[in-house]
């Protein structure tokens, strides 16, 4: 079950860096939508600084569902998602392999990028950090959850705008903790009972959505 | 019909179903009329008016039913869509589908009443409290399920893919109703409280109690009347539904 779960995660890793440009997009999404905020709200630093957290958590959901979309399509094209099905190991494998890969390779590139959208909106260290720290617990949810859309809207011709809508409810406790710990630290409270609720929320989407989205790939494909 | 097997699974066959609830749609029907026109006199012209909130509370008879329904309905298709799913029952799949759009309904009255009671009493027809924004997930998880049963022409795989999203949905109503009463509590501090209301005259509680009979009469006959339709449209190609529009053809 491990060899499966390396060799996809290796296989997707290998894939993205033949296509650079594709694998860059959702962090240039990310920034560019970010940087639309202070356009469309104004310029005022205080107010910049109070939605930072909100809208970085926002913008990192929305790339996060953007992208996720194609996360099974070009296996589903060619064929080789039926085969990895066939395999004699767990499809569960397949489903964390993927998560996984979605992850390093959207997730972290958010979370990289973070600092620099914190200094554009004048966030301060702390804040910054605990932005971050959120993050870091919270993408995996997004990419283990937009997994399961992505498996369960797979191949349909309204494919991503359909993921959005079924995904985007199922993520609002990850958005509603991740935001609320920064909004906690800049308060000058204590945010460790945030961190502790998405660490249980990583830990719950972790066991329950590889077998769900495992569930949804062999109801996809049959 | 007379064979002595009348047993658990007798119903499960659509086109038993189908003569049953064609019986029983009638009935729902007028059990709603009865209890909603009870209903609706006893909050309206019986049950005493409030002393802090006049007139205008009266709307609760409306909205606490709709909310109790919308939050019964989805546990309730999310049971029969995994029923189906699990033991590859049809008919069970096909509640789960007619259940969708009359839970929508219900959450969807259950926020319009809402903000039409909000304004006079709050002042506002909308404030982000923990259960109005939980209620509006809850619509949201309602549309995608209809949404992706829509969206796959393949009823087979439709059925199995909503009943997957409704069960993930029913596991997450209870962590998105926390997180969202929790990110409420932190964020504003106490807002109005609608949790400590005031003890309620009997006359207010007969009205409630009445419409919310009503509601479920009510989604018993739309929900069998839906679903007699999709059992009609999937079993087109059985031999008693050709029989049947036969009779209708030529009476």
């Amino acid at each position: 079950m491990r060899d499966l779960f390396l060799a996809v995660l290796l296989r997707d890793l290998k894939l993205a860096s033949r296509r650079r440009i594709d694998s860059l997009l959702p962090v240039v999404f990310f920034i560019v939508a970010l940087s639309l905020f202070p356009l469309g709200v104004g310029p005022e630093p205080q107010m910049l600084r109070d939605i930072a957290p909100g809208i970085v958590w926002v913008c990192a959901l929305l790339a996060s569902m953007l992208s996720v979309g194609s996360l099974f399509a070009g296996d589903l094209a060619d064929g080789s998602l039926e085969q990895l099905l066939l395999a004699p190991q767990p499809a569960i494998a397949v489903a964390a392999a993927k998560s996984a890969a979605h992850w390093l390779l959207t997730g972290l590139p958010l979370i990289v990028a973070t600092p620099l959208v914190g200094l554009l909106f004048g966030m301060s260290g702390p804040a910054l950090l605990a932005l971050v720290a959120g993050l870091l617990l919270g993408t995996p949810i997004l990419s283990l959850l937009g997994a399961l859309g992505a498996a369960l809207t797979l191949g349909l011709r309204s494919g991503g705008m359909l993921l959005i809508l079924i995904v985007l409810p199922l993520t609002m406790p990850a958005l509603i903790f991740g935001a609320g710990a920064v909004g906690n630290i800049e308060a000058g409270l204590d945010a460790g009972g945030h961190f502790s609720l998405l660490g249980a929320l990583l830990l719950a989407t972790a066991l329950g959505a590889p077998p769900a989205t495992a569930a949804a790939l062999r109801i996809s494909t049959e | 019909m007379n064979s002595p097997s009348l047993r658990l699974f007798t119903f499960a066959a659509p086109s038993r179903f189908y003569r049953l609830a064609g019986w029983m749609v009638p009935w729902f029907w007028a059990a709603t009329l009865v209890l909603s026109v009870a209903g609706l006199y006893i909050g309206f012209f019986v049950a005493p008016t409030d002393a802090t909130q006049g007139d205008a509370y009266r709307i609760i008879f409306i909205h606490v039913p709709a909310a109790w329904m919308s939050m019964l309905l989805y546990l309730v298709m999310a049971f029969w869509a995994g029923i189906g799913w699990a033991f590859n029952a049809r008919l069970a799949s096909m509640v789960a589908r007619a259940i969708a759009p009359t839970g929508a309904m219900f959450t969807f009255l259950a926020l319009w009443t809402g903000a039409i009671w909000g304004k006079p009493t709050w002042g506002a027809w909308w404030v982000w409290d923990a259960r109005l924004t939980s209620e509006l997930i809850l619509l949201f998880l309602y549309l995608g399920y209809i949404a992706l049963v829509n969206a796959i022409d393949d009823v087979r795989r439709a059925d199995q893919a909503g009943a997957l999203l409704a069960l993930v949905g029913s596991i997450n109503v209870p962590i998105i109703y926390f997180s969202v009463k929790w990110w409420n509590t932190l964020h504003q501090g106490a807002t109005i409280s609608m949790t400590a209301a005031p003890k309620m005259a009997t006359t207010m509680l007969t009205a409630m109690l009445l419409m919310t009979f009503a509601f479920w009469a009510y989604a018993f006959a739309v929900v069998f009347t839906r679903t007699r339709a999709i059992v009609v449209e999937r079993e087109a190609h059985a031999d008693w539904v050709t029989e049947l529009t036969r009779g209708k053809m030529h009476p």
